[in-house]
This record gives structure tokens, C-alpha cells and sequence, in this order.
């Protein structure tokens, strides 16, 4: 080992953090960038299913509360991305590999929104998934990452008790409103448990990650907590658990529970679910739709500089 | 109830149905901006709008005293009874079009505002103090983005022309007096806004002209905001806003 790989191994051993400027492993930085422009790429992506009930929400508090939510969720893509240019790349790079397949982001956006209930579901089920997996990378190794969890934890956690708010007040509602809920837990509960990503067996990255400390804990661990965190929330709720063989085990001290179809997810993860390309095209149509928008920018700019630089000489 | 009452509750539903529709408008940006920070920028100020349409009808629903509460005037009133002035509810249109419409309207609201805050009615003044912040942000946002967007790339400065010839004969209606805002008016609630059409040409002018934008003439106007004679626009835009709540009577969400 080099001088410098043992003073990362050092540091990555004593729980200090990894900061821009230190020497990494080649291998650690591209897993980092892979990582963190997936988590700010699915933020931003996470902004169409949910910004498509922001023209129907139901009162307007609910609209100003979503308007807001979204609102955050782009900051989240805007503190990721920055995070993730601080290991040399830029944003631009970033959205082209989006764009063209080559970057992931969370498969979940790939579900549709169908009714307005599924607005309460994300901010639940998938915001709560979320944070189950975000509260254990506050612990990540690289310094920007972890003080942007820590900081993105704080929102989501709040969004998650909106979200689980709108689903009480539906299904406390009439019985349109409950079925409606209903509907939508049994939409999402799935997909919800699949963003924690394949059984670690069958998990491409987790091995390494989870030496580096980039990860802290394993999908299917983060999973359980999920599983066992969502029971009681159902049943308040007074909803049907979607999962027919959920069963408390005593000896484990967790609940038991299906196995997930795998063969769902790693189609939508292929690129075939409902929305995958509905998805990236509306990325694709805002972003080029843009282009003449951002030219006049630099124009604008550039005119000033010359202006200046002529009243300067 | 007294004349007064009667016309300070159709004033309050005016002013919140300018703010919904308006609020309503710029949140369809929401993902197709043409950048993120822009994406953020705009559920700012859609929020800030949505924001004062609550103040509003709260205040409408108070004083009309009937059961009614800000929802019923946002998602039970049909395009006929809607009272928004017509630039409100134009489609987004392309960015250009939508930051033009912006400018027109936070110079509405930096004449208007101030003049609000002096109304004898406590709530309104109230309003319109919380406004004159949110306001001022704005309009340097929309005043920005109209200079880079007419002084930047021929594309652009084209684009931003035509969204204001195209915007210009909406405009004049918003300083349009009807018996209601004149009875209001003359007892120092409500505000002349006959009178602030100069100041608000002179900020519009300025900023047009150093964005290198024409100012059109005064060769038209269309009329109707006030009265419920809208364009087609706004029934599709309250159609999509209303189909939820309207689809499940009586529920809370």
C-alpha cells in the first residue's frame, strides 16, 4: 500500500471524513459520482410524478404544501449535484448522462401518479424508504455527502409527515377517499420496498461500498427496518396491509414478509416500467426547451463584460 | 349586509382570484424550467401567490359569513364567476411569455401595493404589508430576466417582443374602475387604480427600453376580467384545478 492509500484506510477506519481535496482511490471517487449524481438525479426526476398533481390538488393548502415539497426536492438535486462536483464532474455532464441512459435514477419515479391519494403515498411509503436509507448515510465516509444527508434528512422526515398526514385525512374520509387510499398503498407498498435496491447477494455495488463506508448498511437490512416501521403506520391508518404473509417472528424480532417480484424490478430498472421514458423525455424537452433560454443568459453576460471592459480602457 | 360590506367582499374575491389564477399559472413551470434553480425559483413565487389567494378568500369567506370557506371560492366558483384580470389567466406560454406576463404584473403590484397598505380595512392593509415583501423579489426576478431575455440572443430578444405585443392589450383593464372599487375607493378602502396607470407605465417603459424591447402603442384592448367575461383560457385552466375536489363533494383533505 502506498503512503496515501494508507492514510485514506487510516482515516476511512477512524470514522474521519473523506473531504474534496484528499486523495481517494480512483474506485471510490466513481462510486461516489455514480452514487450521489443517482440520489440528486432522483430527486429531480421525482419532481414530474409528483408536480403532476400540483394543477389538481384538492385545497390549497395541500397545493401550497405540495408546491413546497417539490420545491425541496429540487434543492436536494441542487445540493447533490454540487456535492458530486466537488469529485470533478460538472452538472452538464451529470444531465447527459442522465439523459442518455448511462446515470440511474430511483425506480420508483418510474410508477405513475394515477389519483391524488398517490401524492400522500410518495410522501409516506417512498419518502420514508427514503429516509431509512439517507438516516444511515448521514454516516457516509465522504465529507459533502454526508453533511448533505444530514441536511436533506431534516426535509424529508417533515415531507414524510405531510405525506402520511394527507393519507390519514383520506382514510379518515368518506369511502371514495379511503378506497382511494387504499388503492394507492397497494400500489406503492411494492415499489417502495424495492428502492432499497436487490438482496445483497445479488447487489453489484454493496460489497466495496460498504468497505469504503460509502454505505453503512445493507439493502436488505435497511429494508427489514422499513418493513417492520410500516405495520403499525397501516394500521392506524385502518388500511388492509398489502402483504397477506406479514407475520411478527418472536425469534428474530422482525417481521416476516413476501418475497418481492424481482422480475418487476429489474424490468423497470431495464427501462420498462409505465413511465421510464415518459420520464426522461420530459427531462430531455424541458432541458432542450431551455437551451435558447440559458444562450441568452451567456449572451446577456457576455455583452456586459465587453461593455465594462470598453468603459474600463 | 351594508354596501360596503357587500363590495369589500367582492373586492377581496377579486384580489384572491387574481392571486390563484396567477399562482396557478406559474406553478405549471414546476419541472419544464429551463434550469433547476428555476424549477425552485418559480414554486417560490407560485407559493407566495397561492399564499395571498388564501388571505384573500379567508377574508371573502369572514365576511360573507354564509359556511363558506376559502376552498368554496377557489374550487365551487365556475370561469363565469371567476373575477381575475385577463393577464392572469393567459396560458404560460414559453418562457419568454411567461417572464413578460410577470413583469407586467409585479409593476401592477409594486404601484398597487403600497397604496393597498394605506386602506382604512385593517385585513387588507394587513395583506398588503406581507405582499410588498414578496413583491419586491419579484419583480427583480421578472425585471432580470426581461433584460437578459431582450438584450441577450436575437432569438430571445424576438421571443420577448412578441410576448409583448402579444401581452399588451391585457394590461389595460387592470387599471380600470367599476362602482364597486369607486364606492371602495372614495371610502379609503380599496385603491383608484385609474390613478396608477403613469406610474406603472413609466417602471414598464424603463425596463423595456434598457432591455432593448419596444414598447408598443395603446392600438388595442380586451376587457372582461372584472365582469366574468374571460378568454377560453381560464375555463380548461379551472377544470383541471377544480376536478378533484369537485369530483368528491363535501370531503376534507
Amino acid at each position: 500500500m502506498t503512503p496515501q492509500e494508507e492514510q485514506f484506510w487510516a482515516k476511512i477506519e477512524a470514522e474521519e471524513k473523506i473531504e474534496p481535496k484528499d486523495w481517494m482511490p480512483d474506485d471510490y471517487r466513481k462510486n461516489l459520482i455514480r452514487q450521489i449524481s443517482q440520489h440528486a438525479h432522483s430527486e429531480v426526476i421525482g419532481m414530474q410524478p409528483e408536480g403532476n398533481w400540483i394543477t389538481r390538488a384538492p385545497s390549497l393548502r395541500r397545493k401550497a404544501v405540495l408546491l413546497s415539497k417539490v420545491q425541496d426536492e429540487a434543492g436536494h438535486g441542487l445540493y447533490l449535484y454540487s456535492a458530486c462536483e466537488t469529485l470533478g464532474i460538472s452538472r452538464s455532464e451529470m444531465i447527459e448522462q442522465l439523459q442518455t441512459g448511462k446515470a440511474k435514477y430511483s425506480s420508483i419515479f418510474n410508477y405513475p401518479t394515477l389519483t391524488w391519494a398517490d401524492v400522500g403515498a410518495i410522501g409516506w411509503l417512498v419518502d420514508g424508504a427514503a429516509i431509512v436509507n439517507q438516516v444511515s448515510l448521514q454516516r457516509t465516509s465522504y465529507g459533502p455527502y454526508s453533511r448533505g444527508m444530514i441536511r436533506i434528512c431534516k426535509e424529508e422526515s417533515f415531507h414524510q409527515r405531510q405525506g402520511y398526514e394527507a393519507i390519514l385525512a383520506l382514510a379518515k374520509g368518506s369511502p371514495d377517499q379511503k378506497a382511494m387510499a387504499q388503492d394507492a398503498l397497494d400500489r406503492f407498498y411494492w415499489p417502495a420496498l424495492m428502492m432499497f435496491g436487490p438482496h445483497d447477494s445479488e447487489s453489484a455495488h454493496s460489497q466495496k461500498s460498504m468497505q469504503w463506508k460509502i454505505k453503512r448498511e445493507t439493502n436488505d437490512d435497511l429494508r427489514q427496518k422499513f418493513v417492520d416501521q410500516t405495520v403499525k403506520q397501516i394500521e392506524v391508518l385502518g388500511l388492509e396491509h398489502p402483504d397477506k404473509a406479514i407475520k411478527w417472528n418472536e425469534e428474530r424480532g422482525h417481521y416476516d414478509s413476501s418475497d418481492l417480484n424481482w422480475d418487476e424490478f429489474w424490468s423497470v430498472i431495464n427501462g420498462n416500467g409505465h413511465c421510464n421514458r415518459q420520464r426522461i423525455e420530459h427531462h430531455v424537452a424541458a432541458h432542450d426547451e431551455g437551451e435558447w433560454v440559458r444562450d441568452a443568459i451567456s449572451a446577456y453576460n457576455e455583452k456586459k463584460r465587453a461593455k465594462k471592459a470598453q468603459n474600463a480602457a | 349586509m351594508s354596501d360596503i360590506k357587500a363590495a369589500t367582499l367582492e373586492y377581496a374575491t377579486r384580489l384572491g382570484d387574481d392571486s390563484v389564477v396567477l399562482g396557478h399559472r406559474i406553478s405549471e413551470w414546476v419541472s419544464y424550467g429551463p434550469f433547476l434553480e428555476e424549477d425552485i425559483a418559480y414554486g417560490n413565487v407560485s407559493l407566495d401567490y397561492i399564499g395571498r389567494a388564501r388571505m384573500f378568500y379567508t377574508y371573502a369567506a369572514e365576511l360573507a359569513a354564509d359556511g363558506r370557506d376559502e376552498d368554496d371560492f377557489a374550487f365551487m366558483r365556475n370561469d363565469r364567476e371567476y373575477r381575475n384580470l385577463l393577464l392572469m389567466e393567459m396560458p404560460k406560454g414559453d418562457f419568454a411569455y411567461s417572464q413578460v406576463r410577470q413583469l407586467f404584473a409585479d409593476v401592477y403590484y409594486t404601484v398597487l401595493l403600497p397604496e393597498l397598505l394605506q386602506s382604512k380595512d385593517e385585513t387588507l392593509s394587513a395583506i398588503a404589508a406581507k405582499a410588498i415583501k414578496e413583491t419586491k423579489y419579484h419583480l427583480r426576478r421578472s425585471r432580470d430576466w426581461v433584460l437578459r431575455l431582450g438584450d441577450g440572443t436575437e432569438e430571445s430578444h424576438k421571443r420577448t417582443q412578441k410576448a409583448v405585443d402579444q401581452l399588451w392589450g391585457y394590461t389595460h383593464e387592470m387599471f380600470d374602475m367599476d362602482e364597486t372599487e369607486q364606492l371602495l375607493a372614495d371610502e379609503g378602502i380599496g385603491v383608484d387604480v385609474s390613478k396608477l396607470r403613469d406610474a406603472w407605465l413609466k417602471m414598464v417603459t424603463d425596463i423595456l427600453t434598457e432591455a432593448t424591447i419596444t414598447v408598443p402603442e395603446d392600438s388595442w384592448a380586451v376587457r372582461g376580467g372584472r365582469t366574468g367575461y374571460h378568454t377560453e383560457n381560464l375555463g380548461h385552466m379551472l377544470t383541471e384545478m377544480q376536478i378533484v375536489h369537485r369530483s368528491n363533494p363535501g370531503c376534507k383533505w
